[in-house]
């Protein structure tokens, strides 16, 4: 089993998700994070006080899936969520060694 | 015999017909009176605990909050023991005397030397309404670090020894700047540019510097949590000021009308010229900047409306729009003191403004309640050829200043060595909700 984390831009998360639901993949989690990369940040003014922010706003979704999936998956996530301009986000992939669905103890990829 | 009996008829029916026309008038200035009070104390809470509440951070919502709302208590309470007897007894040129003390005789009677067609006490709960919010608006200054049992005392010794004597000066019998009560510096202040504004304003300069800088001002980032709270308060705030300004007029009559209108040209002028100025200045037209234009413009029509012409109050709230947007940027920055919420900026310097254009644009077109000898009206300010006005406008904010810096040293000082001012460093960290009041805004558990 694999975890992929796709940080995105927010106004992409619809477009990951359809994409995702066309390729059959359900299960996810997404958070609304804040972070950067190479992107460079931008300048608020609050009555004349100036801030520069470099922390910007960012969707993290995470799923786990089965090892045969995963170039798909990659492939998918990557086309739907990408402009082509910084701040575009990235990917991270990672070894799952177990899963447990709660409801009724299913163990590894029975429980995706 | 019989003509006799039939004039007895007419004058009866005279008097009946006098009465029930003075009782439908006492009814339709009442009716207004008491909306206007309701309106005023809406512009505390929450109108100002919004507004406020969304310019500070997180962690000090509530806290920001509360020193509005618990003004809505402790004003009031003061009101009913001492404040309105201190503010509107008749006394001396300075502050009046004990005889409404405990609210002493103020019922359902008319006092004709404030308002003669309404009981006293709706004068007496609609002049309470500005004792509640005038202290409430300091606090935007020493916002995110005073200690609440110090902003108590503080609140209430200010309220005893500079709000009601301002108050007594320019509205009271005999008060030495009532232009209507044969004042000495006969002053115009329609609904209290300088009793309500100035005062506050000027006060919270002195706070924020007596008390420093917030920790990590400037430099570290203090931006407003939430601007939307802070939009819907400037809009309470817009609104509430209706019955400030014209329930001024203490009835419900043309004057009221001219002074709603003042109002409203006066926030939207004021509203234009931050948002130019700002465009102009720093690149984008702020969201902030445009309501804390309108709250600025509103602040200057306050002592003009009721005595300037809609055209005037454009012209003022234009100015007040651009003179607070330099105020609260480049001022402040000039000097370096940390009014954190723009309490000074915006209400010292606006209602300093509006005071004394008010001296320019007084006109005897729209208020004729001074009369000289042969009864005619008397000229007002410079526009109608009594360019003295402008002076007298000036003393009178001079007189408030030096109440508003000498009497809240005096009290920051008694409060320092009494309870001390600034919540310990750590607790600042923390944030005051937590500290002070031991509660969250935001629960992520709820």
């Amino acid at each position: 089993m694999k975890k992929v984390e796709a940080i995105i831009q927010p106004f992409k998360l619809e477009d990951v998700k359809d994409a995702l639901k066309a390729i059959g993949v359900d299960g996810m989690t997404v958070t609304e994070v804040r972070g950067h990369g190479r992107q460079k940040g931008h300048k608020e003014v609050y009555r004349g006080q100036e801030y520069h922010v470099d922390l910007l706003p960012k969707i993290k979704l995470e799923m786990v899936i089965c090892d045969n999936r995963l170039e798909e998956v990659l492939r998918t996530v990557t086309h739907a969520a990408r402009t082509g301009k910084i701040g575009d986000g990235k990917l991270f992939v990672y070894d799952v060694t177990d899963a447990i669905r709660i409801r009724n103890d299913d163990r590894g990829e029975a429980a995706l | 015999m019989a003509s006799a009996e039939t004039d007895g008829n007419v004058d009866a029916r005279w008097a009946a017909l006098q009465s029930t026309v003075e009782a439908a008038q006492s009814a339709g200035d009442n009716a207004w009176m008491l909306v206007s009070a309701a309106l005023v104390l809406m512009m505390t809470g929450p109108g100002l605990a919004l507004f406020y509440g969304g310019l500070v951070r997180k962690k000090n919502v509530l806290a920001t909050m509360m020193q509005s709302f618990i003004m809505m208590a402790l004003a009031t309470v003061l009101w009913a023991v001492v404040g309105y007897s201190l503010a509107f007894g008749e006394g001396n040129m300075f502050i009046g005397d004990l005889r409404y003390a405990f609210l002493n005789g103020v019922g359902s009677e008319p006092n004709p030397d404030y308002s003669a067609t309404i009981p006293q006490q709706t004068f007496m709960v609609f002049q309470l309404m500005f004792a509640i919010i005038t202290p409430a608006l300091i606090t935007g200054a020493f916002a995110e670090r005073m200690k609440f049992s110090a902003m108590l005392l503080f609140m209430t010794l200010w309220l005893l020894l500079v709000y009601f004597p301002m108050a007594h000066m320019v509205w009271g019998k005999g008060g030495l700047l009532n232009a209507f009560s044969g004042g000495r510096v006969p002053c115009f202040d329609f609904a209290g540019g300088t009793v309500v504004h100035i005062t506050s304003g000027v006060s919270a300069l002195v706070c924020a510097v007596y008390l420093g800088r917030r920790k990590g001002y400037p430099g570290e980032t203090m931006k407003p949590h939430s601007l939307v709270l802070s939009v819907i308060g400037a809009c309470l705030l817009w609104v509430g000021w209706f019955g400030f300004n014209a329930g001024s007029a203490l009835s419900s009559s043309a004057l009221a009308s001219s002074a709603f209108v003042a109002t409203h040209f006066g926030a939207a002028a004021a509203t234009l010229g931050w948002v130019i100025a700002e465009w102009i200045k720093s690149g984008k037209p702020s969201v902030l900047g445009a309501v804390s234009g309108a709250v600025a413009g509103l602040v200057a029509i306050t002592p003009a409306a009721g005595f300037v012409t809609p055209l005037s109050a454009l012209v003022i709230g234009f100015a007040a729009g651009v003179v607070c947007y330099f105020m609260v940027t480049s001022v402040k920055r000039r000097f370096g003191y940390d009014d954190s919420l723009d309490a000074f900026g915006v209400h010292g310097a606006g209602g300093t403004l509006g005071a004394i254009l008010t001296g320019v644009f007084a006109t005897s077109l729209v208020n004729d309640g001074l009369k000289d000898a042969s009864g005619n009206p008397v000229a007002l300010g410079w526009v109608d050829g009594n360019a003295a006005q402008v002076i007298n406008q000036s003393l009178g904010v001079v007189i408030a200043w030096v109440l508003a810096i000498v009497g809240t040293l005096v009290i920051l000082k008694i409060c320092d060595i009494l309870v001390g001012l600034r919540v310990h460093p750590l607790h600042e960290t923390e944030g005051l909700d937590l500290s002070l009041h031991g509660e969250e805004a935001y629960n992520f558990e709820a």
